[in-house]
C-alpha cells in the first residue's frame, strides 16, 4: 500500500499495463514528451517511445476512428481526450463504429479501447471544458462506463478497463485528480459492476456519483453528530450498474437520495429511481429524491458555476427533508 | 443538365495500353475475369431477390465498378484487411467472402456472414480480412488507417485497404485519415471509387477540383488516377501501391474513375440527376465486356473458355441464392448476443 494521488495511481496502472502488454498504446494531444495536460502520462514517453505514446493532430473524430480500427485488429488503444468535452467531436465514430462493431460482426471482432478524459465542474473552466456526458454513454448499448472517485479505484478500474474487450469510457473528475489515498501495489483489479459502500448507515441511502461522493460523505459525517445515519454508495461503474447493492441498501433504510452533477432528464438518477421502483416499491417509505446539476450549460464565473451543482447544504437539506417524509 | 461524361483517362485503347504493360499470365487474368463476373452475377441475382422481396431494406449494387474490387483485392492476403462502404458486395466477394454467405446475409438469415445482424451494409468476415461494409460514408478511411497503425505496432507486413466513393472525399474523415496515415507512413491503400455521384449529387457540383487524387498533395502522399473500368490498369496501380505499403513505404491514394450503371439503391427512382445517354455510354464501357474483348483479341483465352467461366459462376450464384433462401432465420432469443464481449452484467436496461 502506498499513498498517492488519484492521477498518480491511474498513471501507475497505465505504466504497469504498458509494460505487461506491448499492444497497449495511447493517443492524445500532448500525451507524449509533455506527459499530458493533467499529467496522465508523465514519464511514460521516455519508457515507451512515440509509437506507443502518440501525439495526434486535433482531430478527435479522426484519431477515435483510427483507434477503433486498431482495436478491431489486435491492439489495445487508450484514447486520452484531456478534457472529455472533446469526445463530442467523435460521437459519430463512437456510436456507429466503436460501440457497434462487435455486434455487427457477431462477436468476431472485439473492441478493447479505453476512452479516458477529465471531466466535471469546479475549476472555472467554462462550458467547453466542464462537461461530464456519461449518461449518454450509459444509454447506448456497447459501452462500459467507469467513474472512479478514489486513487485505489482509479488504478483498479483502469486496470480492468484496459484488459476488457469492450469499449470503456473512463472518467476522471478534475476536482479529484490531486486527492490522495492509499493504493495497493501491482495487480490491483476492481471489477466492473460492483458498487462501493463508502459509508454504512441505517436511516437513508445516498447514491452519489463522481465528485458528489466526497461531498455526500462530508455531509453524512456532519449529520452523524445529529444522530442521522446515512449510507453512502459509490456505484463506481454506471454501465454495468450494481443495482443489487442499491436495492439491498434501500431494503434496510427505506429512503433513497441520488446525487449527481449531471443533468436530471433521462439521467442516471432517473434510471436508478425507475429500477428501484420497479423492483423494490414496497421497500420505500418515502418518495425517491434526486439532486442534479441544473439544466443549463456550465457558466464560467465562480459564483455562477457553484450555483449549478448540488452543494453540501442542498444535500443536507434533501436528507433532512427525506427523513421528515 | 449536362454532366461532364469524361473522367476516363486515355479512354480509347486504355485496355490495350494496360494490356501491353501487364505481366500477368493467363491463369491470373482468368482469375480476374472470374472475380468480376462473379460480382456481376451475384449483384444481378440480388437485384432479382430484392424485387421478389427476399432481400430486405437497402441494396446498393456494384454493377459497373467490378474491376476495382477485383484488381485491388487480387494483391491481398487473407491477413490483409478491407474496410468498405455501403456499396460493398463486390469488395466482400473479391476479398474472399463466399457468395452464399453474402446472399444469406442480405436475405437476413442465420447463415449470413454477419449472422443476420448486418445486411447489405454490414458485411463482416474477419476470418478472411473483410472487416465490414458500412452505412456511414467516411469511417472506413479512419478504420483502415487504424488497422495500419496496429500492423505497425505488431511488426507485421499486413496492409489495410479502405474503399470509398467520391462522396467520402469531401468528408472530414478522408482528410483526417489520410493526413495521419501519411505523416506516420502507415501501410494503407486508400481506394477512391469516383463514380461521379455522391448518392445523386454530381461530384462537380460539390468539388471545384474534379480529381480526388489531387487532394493527396495537400497531405504529402503519392496518388494515382486510373481508369477504374480497366481491370489491368487498376491491377497494375494497386499492385504498386500494395507493394509500397507492405515494404514500409507508406500509404497511397488510388483514384479509380468509374460509374455505377444501376440506381443508387435498388428500387430508387434513377432519374432527374443524370441522363439515359450518360448511363448508356458508361454501359458501353462495361469493365467485364472490355476485358473479355481484350482477352479474345490478345488470344489469352478462347471464347469457349470464357463461356465456361461464366457457366461455372452462374451455377455458383444459383446455388448461393438457393442456399440463402433455404437457410433458417436467426433466433430472436439471441438478439442481444454480442453487444458486449466481456463477462458482466451486460443485459438489462442499464449497462
Amino acid at each position: 500500500m502506498g499513498e498517492m494521488t488519484f492521477v498518480a495511481a491511474a498513471r501507475e496502472d497505465l505504466d504497469e499495463e504498458m509494460a505487461r502488454d506491448p499492444s497497449v498504446f495511447v493517443m492524445g494531444q500532448g500525451i507524449g514528451a509533455r506527459g499530458g495536460n493533467f499529467n496522465t502520462t508523465m514519464g511514460l514517453f521516455e519508457k515507451y517511445g512515440p509509437e506507443r505514446l502518440r501525439d495526434v493532430p486535433i482531430a478527435e473524430r479522426g484519431f477515435v476512428g483510427m483507434c477503433t480500427g486498431a482495436a478491431a485488429t489486435g491492439t489495445r488503444p487508450v484514447v486520452d481526450f484531456m478534457f472529455v468535452d472533446f469526445i463530442l467531436d467523435a460521437m459519430g465514430e463512437l456510436i456507429n463504429q466503436t460501440a457497434k462493431l462487435q455486434y455487427m460482426s457477431s462477436g468476431r471482432l472485439t473492441m478493447p479501447i479505453v476512452l479516458r478524459g477529465c471531466y466535471g465542474i469546479g475549476r472555472a473552466s467554462a462550458t467547453h471544458h466542464s462537461g461530464a456526458y456519461y449518461p449518454i454513454f450509459v444509454h447506448l448499448p456497447g459501452f462500459r462506463v467507469a467513474v472512479p472517485t478514489t486513487p485505489a479505484d482509479a488504478k483498479g478500474l483502469l486496470k480492468t478497463a484496459i484488459r476488457l474487450e469492450d469499449p470503456v469510457l473512463f472518467l476522471e473528475h478534475k476536482s479529484l485528480l490531486n486527492t490522495k489515498g492509499s493504493v495497493p501495489e501491482g495487480e490491483h483489479l476492481v471489477p466492473f459492476g460492483e458498487a462501493w459502500v463508502a459509508r454504512r448507515g441505517t436511516h437513508l441511502t445516498a447514491v452519489a456519483i463522481g465528485s458528489m461522493v466526497p461531498r455526500t460523505l462530508e455531509v453524512a459525517g456532519r449529520l452523524a453528530a445529529e444522530e442521522v445515519s446515512v449510507e453512502v454508495i459509490d456505484p463506481r461503474t454506471l454501465a454495468p450498474l450494481d443495482i443489487d447493492t442499491i436495492l439491498e441498501s434501500v431494503h434496510r433504510t427505506g429512503r433513497l437520495l441520488i446525487v449527481d452533477e449531471t443533468y436530471a432528464p433521462c439521467g442516471i438518477g432517473a434510471e436508478i429511481a425507475a429500477q428501484v421502483v420497479d423492483r423494490s416499491f414496497d421497500d420505500l417509505d418515502a418518495p425517491i429524491r434526486r439532486l442534479n446539476g441544473l439544466h443549463t450549460p456550465i457558466p464560467y464565473s465562480p459564483p455562477l458555476e457553484a450555483a449549478v451543482v448540488p452543494t453540501t447544504e442542498a444535500i443536507a437539506q434533501a436528507i433532512r427533508d427525506l427523513l421528515a417524509e | 443538365m449536362a454532366t461532364p461524361l469524361a473522367a476516363t483517362p486515355a479512354e480509347s485503347g486504355a485496355a490495350e495500353s494496360a494490356a501491353a504493360r501487364t505481366a500477368l499470365g493467363t491463369a491470373e487474368q482468368l482469375a480476374l475475369f472470374r472475380t468480376m463476373v462473379e460480382i456481376r452475377r451475384v449483384e444481378e441475382g440480388l437485384v432479382r431477390a430484392h424485387q421478389n422481396g427476399l432481400v430486405h431494406g437497402a441494396c446498393h449494387t456494384y454493377v459497373g465498378q467490378e474491376a476495382i474490387a477485383a484488381g485491388v483485392c487480387a494483391h491481398l492476403r487473407p491477413s490483409d484487411v478491407v474496410f468498405s462502404t455501403h456499396r460493398g458486395h463486390g469488395h466482400a466477394l473479391a476479398k474472399g467472402v463466399a457468395a452464399q454467405e453474402i446472399a444469406a446475409e442480405l436475405f437476413g438469415r442465420e447463415t449470413g456472414c454477419s449472422h443476420g445482424r448486418g445486411g447489405s451494409m454490414h458485411l463482416f468476415k474477419p476470418e478472411v480480412g473483410m472487416m465490414g461494409t458500412s452505412g456511414i460514408v467516411g469511417p472506413c478511411i479512419l478504420l483502415a488507417a487504424g488497422a495500419g497503425y496496429s500492423f505497425r505496432l505488431q511488426r507485421t507486413d499486413n496492409v489495410a485497404v479502405a474503399f470509398f466513393g467520391d462522396g467520402a472525399s469531401n468528408n472530414g474523415a478522408f482528410h483526417e485519415g489520410i493526413n495521419m496515415a501519411s505523416v506516420w507512413d502507415l501501410p494503407v491503400l486508400f481506394v477512391c471509387e469516383n463514380n461521379q455521384y455522391a448518392t445523386e449529387v454530381p461530384y462537380h457540383t460539390v468539388s471545384r477540383n474534379p480529381d480526388v487524387a489531387a487532394k493527396a498533395a495537400a497531405y504529402g502522399l503519392p496518388s494515382v488516377i486510373v481508369d477504374g473500368n480497366d481491370i489491368l490498369a487498376v491491377h497494375a496501380a494497386a499492385g504498386e501501391a500494395v507493394r509500397r505499403a507492405r515494404g514500409g513505404g507508406g500509404p497511397t491514394l488510388l483514384e479509380c474513375k468509374t460509374y455505377r450503371t444501376r440506381a443508387h439503391s435498388e428500387g430508387m427512382r434513377d432519374a432527374g440527376y443524370r441522363t439515359a445517354e450518360e448511363v448508356n455510354a458508361w454501359k458501353e464501357r462495361c469493365p467485364i465486356k472490355r476485358f473479355r474483348s481484350h482477352l479474345l483479341e490478345a488470344a489469352s483465352a478462347s471464347s469457349a473458355e470464357l463461356d465456361q467461366v461464366e457457366r461455372e459462376v452462374d451455377a455458383l450464384v444459383a446455388n448461393a441464392l438457393a442456399f440463402a433462401k433455404d437457410s433458417p432465420w436467426p433466433d430472436p432469443a439471441m438478439v442481444t448476443q454480442h453487444v458486449y464481449r466481456s463477462e458482466g452484467r451486460a443485459g438489462g436496461s442499464v449497462g
